[in-house]
C-alpha cells in the first residue's frame, strides 16, 4: 500500500536493525513510542504492520478524544491521478470552502490557527499580483467591487520541492498524485515550509486545539488524522474522501461551483473537459513545480 | 450552504419525486425526460403544481398582474423585453416551453435557459460551469441553473464571507 | 585503557583549577546555560509557539544563528591553508586553536538546530541506518553529513594531537597532515552545503541566488578569524603561549581579503536587486528600506553595514590593522557585523514577504534570545575548557606522569615513529 517512493528495498535492512541495536538506543533515549523515533515511516511498512498501525492509531485517538475515531489507510486507486481546477471567473471569495475544510480535515481551531485554504482578495486592475494580496479583508459582502479572489492551497507538485527538502523522507507523492506527511515521522524542521511556493504548509506550533465535539472521527491516517505537536501538515485534496469516490470537502460546499475535481487519466471527467475547454493555468509555472492545481477563467 | 433564493424557495415536498433517474421519468406532459440526474428545482412551498389556480389558457396579452408581486418585484431577467408567458406555458402551467413552442418540464429548465445562454448550457453539460455533487468517479448529481439562479432575478447575490483567518501577530502562545 | 584514564584525570583536574577570573567565567556561563535551558523547557512544554516563528516565517532566530556558527566554525580552514599547505611556521602553532574554534562552533550549530525542530526527539530518523535519511536530494541531509565529518575531523586532529604533547611525544604526520588536508574541502563544504540549502530554493527569490555560497564563504573568513585574533592576544597575555605577532597579521590580512570580496559581493548583489528592480527586488528592500510601515530590520541592516565598513577600514589600513586597539575595534565590529547580516539579514528577509505576498514582521521573543544565550554560554564552556587544557600541554606543562614537563613543545612535527 501506499506504494510510489523508494525504502520497499530497505525493509530487510532495517528490520534487521530494528530488532538491534537500533531499539535499546532509542528506547535509552526515550523510553516510550519506540517505534516513532526510529525504525521505519508509514511507506515502508508491510502489510500485516500497516494493519496493525492503522488499529494503533485508532486506538490512540479515540483514547485522545474519548470517542470512537476511525482511522483508514485506503491505498491509491489504479489508474487515477487527481487534478483540481479552480474558477477565477467565478470565486467571490466567501471562505465557505476553507470552512468546510476546517470541518472536515481536523486542524488545530485556535492557537494555533491552522487553515489549509487561504483565499486572498486581489485587485482587478494588478491581476494576479501576489505583493498586493491580502487574506484577511472582511466585508459585509463579497464579491467587493474592483477584486477578484484567489484561494490558495496545496497545489500537489508533479515535482514536489517540499518531497525533495525533506531530510528524513517523512512526505512524499502518492501514486494517485496527492502529496502527503507521515505526522508520526516528521522531525518538524520544516524544510518544506521554506521549499513550498504557495505558502500551502502549516506547522503545528503547539499542541493543536481540536475540541471532541468538533472532531470529524472518519479519518484516514496519511490525511484527516489529528495531528501531534511539532509537526507539519497540509491539504490532501480530502484523501480520506477522493479515495472512495467522493468530492473533496471544499469542492462540496463551494456556492458558486468554482471548483472542479477529477481523474486527469479520465477524459470524461470535470478538470479534463475543464483543460479541454478553457485555457488553464498554474500558480507560479515558471518555477517548474508542475502543479496538478490548476487555476481557469471560464468567462 | 448558502444559495442565496434557493434557501428560501426550496421545495422539500418535492424533494424525492422530482429527484430523477435519467431517463427514468417522462415530462409532465409526456413530452422528453430530463437527461440529467438533478436536484430538485426549488420552488417556493405550496406554489406547485401551478394547475391549482391556474386552470387552462389564460390572457396571453403582457400586464402587471395582480399575483405574485414577489416574483414581479425582483424580475430583472431582461425584464425589458420578457413577461411570465416567455417561459412559462400558457395552456398548461406546470410546464414551461421553448422559444420554438416545445414544452419541458421543470426538472429540464436547463433546456429553456440553453436556448439562451448556450455557451454556458455547453460548459454546464460537461460540468465546467455549475456543480456536481456525489461520487467523482461514479453517480453524481447536477445542480440546475436554477439551484444556483433565480430565473426571475439570476446575477448571483453577494454572500457574507466566512471570519477572516486569525493574524500570525494574534496567535500568542 | 590505564594511560587514557590517567590523561583524563588530567584533564579533569586542570578544569577544576583555575584562577579567580576563569571561576567567575565559568560561573557566568553555567547561569548562561541554566537560563537557557529553563527558557528551552518552557519552549518545550508550549511547543515552538514560545517563539515568534509562525507560519509566514518559519525559519528565524535560531537558523540565523546556526548559519553564522557554520560560518565561525568553517574559519580554522583560513589557519589551516597557510599553516598546512604553505607550511607557514608561525601558524602551525597555533592552527589547533582555529580547530578548538571549530568544534565548538559545530556544538553550538548543532544545539541550534535541535531546538528548533518541532519534533527533537525524532532526531535519529536523520541517522544513516536508524532512519530514513532522504540522501542525496535534501540537503539538510548533507549538511548534517559534513558537519558531523567536520566536526568528527577536528575532534580527531585535535585529540591526537594533544594526546601526543601530553605523552611529550611530536604528532604523527601520517594522521595529521591527511586530515588536516581534508579538513579544508570539509570546511568550505560545511559552508557550502548550508549556503545550497537556502540557495537551492527557488520559492524564495532572497535566497535563490548563486552568489550565496561565495558571499557565505567570504563572511565565514571574516567572523571566524575574528574571534580568533582577539583569543590569540588574550592567550599571549594570560598564559605562556607563544603567538608571534607575524601570525596574527597575517590572519588579519587575510581577512582584509575576505572582507573586501564580502563587501563587494554584496554590492553586486545590491546592485542587481535595485537596478533590475523585478518583484524580487521586495525582499531586498524590506532588508534595507523596510515596505510602508514594516521597517522592523532596517536598523539591524544599516549598522550591520556599518559595522561590516568599519571594520573593512581598519584592516585595510595598514598602521590600524597592526595596533593592538584598532585591531580589537575592527575584530568586534566585523563579528557584529557579520552575526547581524546572517543572523538577522539572511534567514528573516528571505521569508518576508511570504510567498503569497503577506508580510509578517518577526522579531525574536525572550524565549529565543534565552534559548540563543544558553547555546552560546555552552559553546563558549566547550570552548573555554578546550583551550583551558590545550594551553597547558601545548605549552608544556601538562605532562603524562613519567615524562619530563617543561619537554620541548610538541607542535613541531615528528618523524613518523
Amino acid at each position: 500500500m501506499s506504494a510510489g517512493g523508494p525504502g520497499g528495498g530497505g525493509l530487510s535492512r532495517r528490520q534487521f536493525l530494528g530488532r538491534g541495536l537500533a531499539v535499546v538506543a532509542a528506547a535509552a533515549a526515550s523510553g516510550c513510542r519506540v517505534e516513532e523515533l526510529i525504525g521505519r515511516s508509514f511507506r515502508e511498512l508491510s502489510r500485516d504492520d500497516v494493519a496493525r498501525v492503522l488499529a494503533r492509531a485508532a486506538r490512540r485517538q479515540s483514547a485522545r478524544f474519548g470517542r470512537p475515531v476511525t482511522v483508514d489507510g485506503a491505498g491509491p486507486l489504479p489508474g487515477v491521478d487527481f487534478g483540481y481546477g479552480l474558477d477565477l471567473s467565478r470565486c467571490i471569495g466567501c471562505r465557505r470552502c476553507v470552512t468546510a475544510c476546517v470541518k472536515e480535515n481536523n486542524p488545530s481551531r485556535r492557537r494555533p490557527q491552522i487553515q489549509w485554504i487561504k483565499v486572498l482578495e486581489l485587485d482587478k486592475a494588478r491581476g494576479v499580483d501576489l505583493a498586493h494580496a491580502d487574506a484577511y479583508y472582511e466585508a459585509d459582502a463579497v464579491p467587493r467591487p474592483g477584486h477578484f479572489y484567489m484561494p490558495v492551497q496545496c497545489q500537489q507538485c508533479r515535482k514536489p520541492p517540499c518531497v525533495k527538502v525533506c531530510p528524513v523522507g517523512a512526505t512524499w507523492k502518492e501514486p494517485d498524485g496527492i502529496v502527503v506527511v507521515d505526522y508520526d515521522w516528521c522531525i518538524g524542521c520544516r524544510c518544506c515550509m521554506s521549499a513550498c511556493p504557495y505558502g500551502a504548509r502549516h506547522f503545528n506550533w503547539a499542541e493543536p486545539d481540536l475540541p471532541a465535539d468538533e472532531l470529524n472521527p472518519s479519518t484516514h491516517y496519511l490525511g484527516n488524522r489529528p495531528r501531534p505537536k511539532g509537526v507539519v501538515e497540509k491539504c490532501t485534496f480530502c484523501i480520506q474522501r477522493v479515495r472512495h469516490g467522493r468530492y473533496p470537502a471544499c469542492v462540496e460546499a463551494c456556492p458558486v461551483g468554482a471548483r472542479k475535481f477529477g481523474n486527469l487519466l479520465d477524459p470524461e471527467s470535470e478538470i479534463r473537459q475543464v483543460m479541454e475547454r478553457k485555457r488553464v493555468f498554474v500558480l507560479k509555472e515558471d518555477l517548474g513545480t508542475q502543479p496538478q492545481f490548476y487555476y481557469f477563467y471560464a468567462t | 450552504m448558502a444559495w442565496a433564493w434557493p434557501r428560501i424557495l426550496l421545495g422539500v415536498a418535492l424533494g424525492g419525486a422530482l429527484l430523477l433517474e435519467p431517463g427514468a421519468a417522462r415530462g409532465a406532459d409526456g413530452g422528453p425526460a430530463p437527461l440529467y440526474q438533478a436536484e430538485p428545482p426549488p420552488f417556493t412551498p405550496g406554489i406547485f403544481p401551478c394547475t391549482q389556480c391556474h386552470q387552462g389558457p389564460g390572457d396571453p396579452t403582457r400586464r402587471r398582474l395582480g399575483f405574485h408581486d414577489d416574483v414581479q418585484d425582483r424580475f430583472d431577467h431582461d425584464a425589458e423585453h420578457r413577461w411570465c408567458l416567455d417561459c412559462h406555458d400558457n395552456a398548461d402551467r406546470d410546464v414551461l416551453h421553448l422559444s420554438s413552442g416545445e414544452r419541458v418540464p421543470f426538472t429540464a429548465s436547463y433546456r429553456l435557459c440553453g436556448q439562451c445562454h448556450g455557451d454556458k448550457f455547453r460548459d454546464w453539460r460537461v460540468g465546467v460551469h455549475g456543480k456536481r455533487t456525489g461520487q467523482w468517479n461514479g453517480a453524481k448529481t447536477y445542480y440546475l441553473c436554477v439551484n444556483c439562479h433565480d430565473p426571475h432575478s439570476p446575477r448571483f447575490k453577494p454572500l457574507r464571507p466566512d471570519p477572516r483567518p486569525q493574524r500570525p501577530e494574534e496567535m500568542g502562545p | 585503557m590505564g594511560r587514557l584514564l590517567d590523561f583524563a584525570g588530567g584533564c579533569v583536574r586542570v578544569l577544576a583549577r583555575g584562577n579567580r577570573a576563569y571561576r567567575a567565567w565559568v560561573a557566568l556561563l553555567l547561569a548562561m546555560i541554566g537560563t537557557g535551558a529553563l527558557a528551552y523547557a518552557h519552549q518545550a512544554r508550549l511547543g515552538l509557539i514560545a517563539t515568534h516563528m509562525r507560519d509566514q516565517v518559519s525559519w528565524a532566530f535560531y537558523v540565523g544563528n546556526f548559519t553564522f556558527l557554520v560560518g565561525v566554525a568553517a574559519a580554522a580552514v583560513l589557519l589551516v591553508i597557510p599553516a598546512y599547505v604553505y607550511d607557514w611556521k608561525p601558524l602551525k602553532e597555533v592552527v589547533i586553536l582555529g580547530e578548538l574554534l571549530a568544534i565548538s562552533a559545530i556544538v553550538m550549530c548543532l544545539l541550534f538546530i535541535l531546538v528548533d525542530m518541532g519534533r527533537p526527539e525524532r532526531f535519529l530518523h536523520l541517522a544513516p541506518l536508524l532512519g530514513t535519511p532522504h540522501w542525496p536530494a535534501s540537503l539538510l541531509t548533507w549538511d548534517a553529513l559534513v558537519l558531523n565529518l567536520y566536526l568528527a575531523v577536528n575532534v580527531a586532529v585535535a585529540a591526537h594531537i594533544l594526546y601526543r604533547a601530553w605523552r611529550g611525544r611530536p604528532y604523527d604526520r601520517r594522521v595529521v597532515v591527511p586530515l588536516v588536508l581534508f579538513s579544508i574541502p570539509m570546511a568550505v563544504s560545511t559552508h557550502t552545503v548550508t549556503a545550497f540549502l537556502y540557495s537551492g530554493m527557488a520559492a524564495r527569490p532572497y535566497w535563490n541566488a548563486s552568489i550565496l555560497a561565495p558571499r557565505f564563504l567570504a563572511s565565514a573568513f571574516c567572523s571566524g578569524p575574528a574571534v580568533l585574533l582577539v583569543l590569540f592576544q588574550v592567550l599571549r597575555r594570560t598564559t605562556g603561549l607563544e603567538i608571534k605577532d607575524e601570525a596574527i597579521s597575517k590572519v588579519a590580512e587575510l581577512m582584509a581579503y575576505a572582507m573586501f570580496v564580502n563587501l563587494f559581493l554584496l554590492g553586486a548583489e545590491v546592485f542587481k536587486e535595485y537596478y533590475s528592480g523585478t518583484e524580487h527586488l521586495l525582499y531586498t528592500q524590506y532588508f534595507w528600506s523596510g515596505i510602508g510601515r514594516h521597517r522592523a530590520l532596517v536598523p539591524f541592516a544599516w549598522t550591520g553595514l556599518a559595522c561590516s565598513l568599519a571594520a573593512f577600514l581598519l584592516f585595510l589600513v595598514p598602521r590600524t590593522r597592526h595596533h593592538p586597539v584598532t585591531l580589537n575595534l575592527g575584530c568586534a565590529l566585523i563579528f557584529a557585523g557579520v552575526y547581524i547580516e546572517k543572523g538577522m539579514g539572511l534567514v528573516i528577509p528571505g521569508m518576508t514577504p511570504d510567498t503569497l505576498g503577506e508580510i509578517y514582521e518577526y522579531r525574536p521573543t525572550l524565549t529565543e534570545w534565552l534559548v540563543a544565550t544558553g547555546i552560546f554560554g555552552v559553546g563558549f564552556l566547550v570552548f573555554t575548557a578546550l583551550v583551558k587544557l590545550a594551553v597547558p600541554i601545548l605549552s608544556g606543562r601538562l605532562r603524562a606522569s613519567g615524562t619530563a614537563a617543561g619537554a620541548p613543545p610538541a607542535l613541531a612535527p615528528g618523524a613518523a615513529p
